[in-house]
């Protein structure tokens, strides 16, 4: 693709917004080396600090022994577990709360009660209530993602457009018509806006589950080497959940994102510049014979993630 | 919705080329009688009698607020009568039908369907088979001038062509009875004539009874053929336009009166 230099955009697209993002998680990294390998003492300590290249040691280390990734499935599982099962209880009580008076009534008020409980919190009632540690462990990754599905789920329900429910209804549609054509796919942007804050308790939760209670899994591991004073293997941990977090925040993000592609954007792009007009496109087949104009209206999607 | 099923025929012929005859169905008597209408916490009109008869349209002219969509809305069987008597064919009404279709003002569209997709959805709900849903939504689409735009977004096309698709979409389900609530009322003065056409040029010989609510009292004198005041809180007049659905006609002294008459009676 040729582009007249004049209207190149001043800030590079797609390509360029990867580098500058690599580039600065780079910086950070090599912030923490100079700090940590110069053994600097302001007033902030990284003397006992340790360095990158200690952490990356102790990964590779840790990456060739059999435990490295049995904590990791370990905790996905429990976290795939429980926020699955937030997710599929938490819209159908969101829905059902927001849609019906009785049970608005009659789980209202016990929800609320538990709501403002920190998930973590609950771990004496899990030890107490399941057999095993791993279900308890599932359970409050469960209890933390939940509240967030739900309140946002109850939210979004309530603020539906009343006409597309009318509409339906004039057209002849009953309750379970409304709920999957207008109800469900209508609240989809709220509900992921309750998944992806889910997502990120589930995990603070499902390590600090770990690590109280856990035999195995990444939050274990920490703590473990966190008693036996092994820093590097902490770091070793927290760049694990790091990494782990942010990819299957990703992941939510993404199919958010993807299964609300109707919601109108705005063409304005903050501190960027309309981009280079496209080259004529070569004269389309005629099966497809609109998709292009559309796609020259499409606002681009402007986030990476 | 199942007491006309047999009485509808076949669907729009599906060859593109020829514009497709509008089927005919029974219109649908409407009757009003002494009901009073509105939510219990506060009632809007009262003491109206009004008689729609088969196939017919009335307009109803009000200004805002005076209970224009509250008529629609109890026609349409979204609102119980606070009292009095609202009926179909002499039966009472008891809820919302597909017999029944409402055009809303605003999006009544689905925001994440396509046009075809939104269209496609009565017919859905008929449970029509996937084919022929689609096929019968595509002639409707075309036959509103929508041919090229039936995989859009509703919000990537222009208000009027959204009201087009929910005049297809309403017009899809074959109902006998086309409830329409100011649905050219946000639409520009030229979009507006052309769509008042298109509805006469649509409506023409599927025999469905229309209640048309607007506050533009020439849309109400072009399209009606019966136009209902309504004001303070009931029906004031009912009044048989001469020469509807004739722009031409509009210096013809009877028409010049009623429209007079229109007028003082909505305060202008």
């Amino acid at each position: 693709m040729t582009r007249d230099p004049r209207k190149a955009p001043r800030y590079p697209r797609r390509a360029g917004r990867f580098a500058v993002r690599a580039i600065s998680l780079a910086a950070a990294l090599g912030l923490w080396q100079l700090l940590t390998s110069q053994d600097i003492d302001l007033w902030l300590r990284f003397s006992q600090f340790p360095t990158v290249t200690d952490v990356a040691h102790a990964f590779t280390d840790r990456l060739s022994g059999p435990d490295y990734w049995t904590d990791l499935t370990d905790s996905l599982t429990r976290i795939i577990t429980g926020f699955l099962l937030a997710a599929v209880l938490g819209v159908a009580t969101g829905v059902l709360v927001a849609r019906s008076r009785l049970a608005e009534d009659l789980l209202g008020p016990v929800l609320e009660v538990i709501r403002p409980i920190p998930a973590i919190a609950l771990v004496p009632v899990a030890i107490l209530l399941f057999p095993s540690n791993e279900q308890g462990i599932v359970f409050i990754t469960f209890t933390a993602a939940y509240f967030p599905v739900l309140v946002s789920t109850r939210h979004a329900v309530r603020a539906l457009t009343p006409v597309w429910e009318e509409a339906v209804l004039t057209m002849g549609g009953g309750r379970w018509r409304i709920l999957g054509s207008v109800v469900l796919p209508g609240a989809l942007p709220g509900i992921f806006g309750g998944l992806s804050v889910g997502i990120g308790v589930s995990w603070i939760c499902v390590i600090s589950a770990e690590m109280i209670s856990g035999q195995y899994g990444v939050g274990y591991r920490t703590w473990q080497d966190y008693t036996v004073v092994n820093y590097p293997g902490v770091f070793v941990g927290m760049v694990t959940i790091g990494v782990l977090g942010w990819l299957t925040s990703t992941a939510v993000e993404l199919l958010g994102r993807r299964l609300t592609r109707w919601l109108p954007r705005t063409s304005y792009v903050p501190a960027g510049r309309p981009s280079a007009p496209r080259p004529p496109v070569p004269a389309p087949p005629a099966h497809v014979s609109e998709a292009p104009a559309s796609k020259a209206e499409e606002a681009r999607d402007e986030h990476l993630v | 919705m199942s007491t006309s099923s047999e009485t509808r025929t076949a669907p729009p012929t599906e060859n593109a080329g020829a514009a497709p005859a509008p089927p005919t169905v029974r219109g649908t008597r409407l009757t009003l009688a002494g009901a009073e209408l509105g939510r219990p916490s506060s009632p809007v009109v009262s003491g109206v009698d009004l008689d729609v008869a088969p196939g017919e349209i009335l307009t109803v002219v009000g200004s805002s607020g005076c209970g224009k969509s509250t008529l629609l809305r109890t026609l349409a069987g979204l609102l119980p009568p606070l009292s009095g008597e609202v009926t179909q064919d002499g039966r009472p009404l008891t809820g919302p039908s597909a017999d029944r279709a409402l055009v809303f003002q605003e999006d009544a569209l689905l925001p994440w369907r396509t046009l075809r997709a939104n269209v496609e959805l009565p017919l859905a709900i008929q449970g029509l088979p996937r084919s022929q849903r689609r096929a019968q939504a595509e002639t409707w689409l075309d036959h509103v001038g929508l041919a090229d735009r039936m995989q859009q977004l509703p919000h990537r096309v222009s208000g009027g062509q959204r009201q087009r698709a929910q005049l297809a979409r309403a017009l899809a389900a074959r109902p006998r009875a086309v409830l329409m609530d100011e649905p050219f009322g946000a639409l520009d003065a030229q979009t507006r004539a052309g769509m008042q056409d298109l509805l006469v040029d649509v409506l023409h010989g599927t025999g469905a009874t229309v209640v048309f609510v607007t506050h533009d009292v020439d849309e109400a004198l072009f399209l009606g053929d019966r136009v209902a005041l309504l004001g303070s809180g009931r029906l004031t007049a009912v009044r048989d336009v001469p020469h509807p659905r004739d722009r031409s006609a509009h210096d013809d002294p009877a028409r010049v009166a009623l429209r007079r008459e229109v007028l003082t009676s909505l305060g202008t």
